[in-house]
């Protein structure tokens, strides 16, 4: 069945959309991320713009995570003073990556940097979790326990002015990195169509030494934000929103994810990192390898302005 | 004296136009099949088609024995980039770039033989018969000109138009049912663009130009689409609280019918 996406300006088949966000829901679910950097890439491929991809999957993202957020939101896993702080520097990324995202657009570059950024974050933080799997695996095969941190070591994050005590996550930190961090991820979020969770959460985790009871629940609440403030932004500015596109991805998203949770509860979570890492690094290579191998058409036309 | 001059100056018109008034004179008459087309959720492009037939001008000429059709259909005009991509440090990136400048986002050459049959170099060029005679301006430095037919940004513009079903030269979409009754199938794809599309119809006999008339349609977002599309544009940050709205809405719909706590 076609339906006609009015902003994007094509028919696509329902069911294929419906199935990409079904099958992103899933793995959404079972590794506990967002998606958008798998959802994003698959919604390129398949030939919608570039620019229509990153602007839609904002509102998907955002559906997601606020499910995911009410369930911690109940369990009452959220940091919300850290997450405070977290979106100062994350509203003010959002705004500034959509301005950032119109800039391009007008000089014809938004696609190579979409393209390079995706190669760039992808292979990093592929390969991170990758080794980082590895080492897990190894250590679980060897009977040993995981290296936890140890509360007492300080890096030189933590010699940082204008410390803060955030009570849940049992912290004292500095706001500067927390602010930096929550910057990054709402500029990302917006330029590249990603949440941001799967750096979000490690970043949380090593460098603020963020607790893992807080750190998934804090971390929804900073994407969902920067995924709501990034919708409405591009919706504002580019008027690239495609809204029926959005609504057949998170019907597929949401339900996707319930599946993918429960399959995510039977496995070990170290293969789960390890898998998502494969995940992670095999999109960045489609990127890279797209921008690589000579293209089969040299030419490409976009539509600039009506009359 | 100067009214006088004048008189015979008109007098003089009116007797040139009667008398260079051929004996075979012809007018077309021509209907379309919809002249409203209305993109909906479902719209996977459609065929339209144009009727038509050759009148004599008056009753007192005559209609020749054959005669050629020209149709062409211009849709809403758009300014376009067609860039060019280059090696950039090892990757591929869009280095170069063109603007067409008012180029029609749709456009159909359609006819009932070859144009190059049709009509001779001179008449396709001045008529802009043929999708390399059809003017497309680019913005060349301070200019604005069409360049010649093998500039490659031209070439690669027309052929990625074609592509996406969005340009094309027929020579089988005209069939004449008998000599003087003709058929246009005009073809619109998925992503025929929306707005008003002109419909210029030109018969030829031995060659030469004979008749020329002009319809129209438009192609239109009804319903949901144009609605969607409309908010888009016009209430662009009103369309994007509601589509966050809507998005947090089926979150916790989600969450509440999948709640496992």
């Amino acid at each position: 069945m076609q339906i006609y996406l009015p902003i994007a300006n094509l028919p696509v088949n329902v069911f294929l959309v419906l199935g990409m966000g079904l099958a992103v829901g899933f793995l959404s679910g079972m590794f506990g991320v967002g998606g958008g950097f798998l959802m994003t890439p698959l919604l390129i491929f398949v030939g919608i713009s570039p620019a229509v991809v990153v602007a839609s999957v904002s509102p998907q993202i955002a559906a997601s995570l606020f499910s995911g957020f009410l369930a911690h939101w109940r369990r009452g896993t959220i940091d919300i003073v850290l997450g405070a702080m977290l979106l100062i520097g994350g509203t003010t990324g959002a705004l500034i990556g959509v301005w950032l995202f119109t800039l391009l657009r007008a000089v014809d570059q938004l696609d190579l940097i979409i393209a390079l950024s995706y190669v760039t974050l992808l292979s990093v933080v592929g390969v991170l979790m990758i080794t980082e799997g590895l080492r897990a695996i190894n250590r679980a095969r060897h009977g040993e326990r995981a290296d936890l941190r140890r509360p007492g070591s300080h890096t030189w994050i933590h010699r940082l002015p204008l410390k803060m005590r955030f009570k849940r996550s049992r912290i004292y930190v500095s706001v500067i990195p927390v602010w930096v961090i929550g910057w990054i991820i709402g500029f990302l979020g917006a330029v590249l169509g990603v949440g941001g969770g799967f750096m979000l959460v490690p970043m949380l985790i090593y460098l603020l030494r963020v607790p893992t009871m807080t750190v998934i629940g804090t971390s929804m609440l900073l994407t969902l934000v920067t995924m709501v403030t990034a919708t409405v932004m591009h919706a504002a500015a580019d008027h690239l929103v495609d809204a029926p596109l959005a609504l057949i991805l998170m019907i597929g998203g949401v339900i996707g994810a319930q599946f993918g949770v429960r399959a995510g509860q039977n496995m070990r979570s170290e293969y789960l990192r390890l898998l998502l890492g494969v995940l992670v690094m095999l999109v960045g290579m489609r990127f890279a390898l797209d921008l690589v191998i000579k293209p089969d058409d040299l030419y490409s036309i976009r539509h600039v302005r009506g009359g | 004296m100067m009214r006088r001059f004048a008189y015979m100056y008109m007098l003089l018109l009116l007797l040139i136009a009667c008398g260079a008034r051929p004996a075979a004179a012809e007018r077309l008459v021509v209907s379309l099949s919809n002249h409203r087309v209305q993109v909906t959720s479902n719209f996977v492009g459609e065929d339209l088609v144009l009727f038509g037939s050759v009148e004599p001008d008056n009753k007192q000429s005559t209609l020749r024995s054959s005669y050629d059709l020209v149709v062409t259909v211009t849709g809403p005009r758009e300014t376009f980039r067609t860039r060019r991509k280059g090696r950039v440090l090892g990757i591929w990136v869009n280095a170069n770039s063109r603007e067409f400048v008012h180029v029609p986002s749709y456009l159909a050459i359609l006819s009932n033989r070859p144009v190059t049959a049709i009509t001779n170099e001179e008449t396709r060029l001045r008529l802009q018969i043929g999708l390399d005679n059809f003017l497309l301006p680019q913005r060349i430095g301070p200019d604005i000109a069409d360049t010649v037919r093998n500039d490659p940004y031209r070439v690669a513009f027309v052929r990625l138009k074609s592509d996406q079903g969005l340009y094309r030269e027929s020579a089988k979409a005209v069939t004449f049912l008998t000599p003087t009754v003709f058929r246009v199938a005009i073809p619109l794809p998925a992503a025929a663009p929306t707005g008003s599309y002109a419909i210029d119809v030109k018969l030829f006999a031995g060659g030469a130009l004979v008749a020329r008339t002009n319809s129209a349609l438009e192609v239109i977002k009804t319903g949901f689409e144009q609605y969607v599309a409309d908010a888009a544009a016009d209430y662009g940050l009103l369309y994007g609280i509601a589509t966050a709205i809507m998005a947090l809405f089926i979150g916790w719909f989600a969450s509440v019918i999948f709640r496992r706590d």
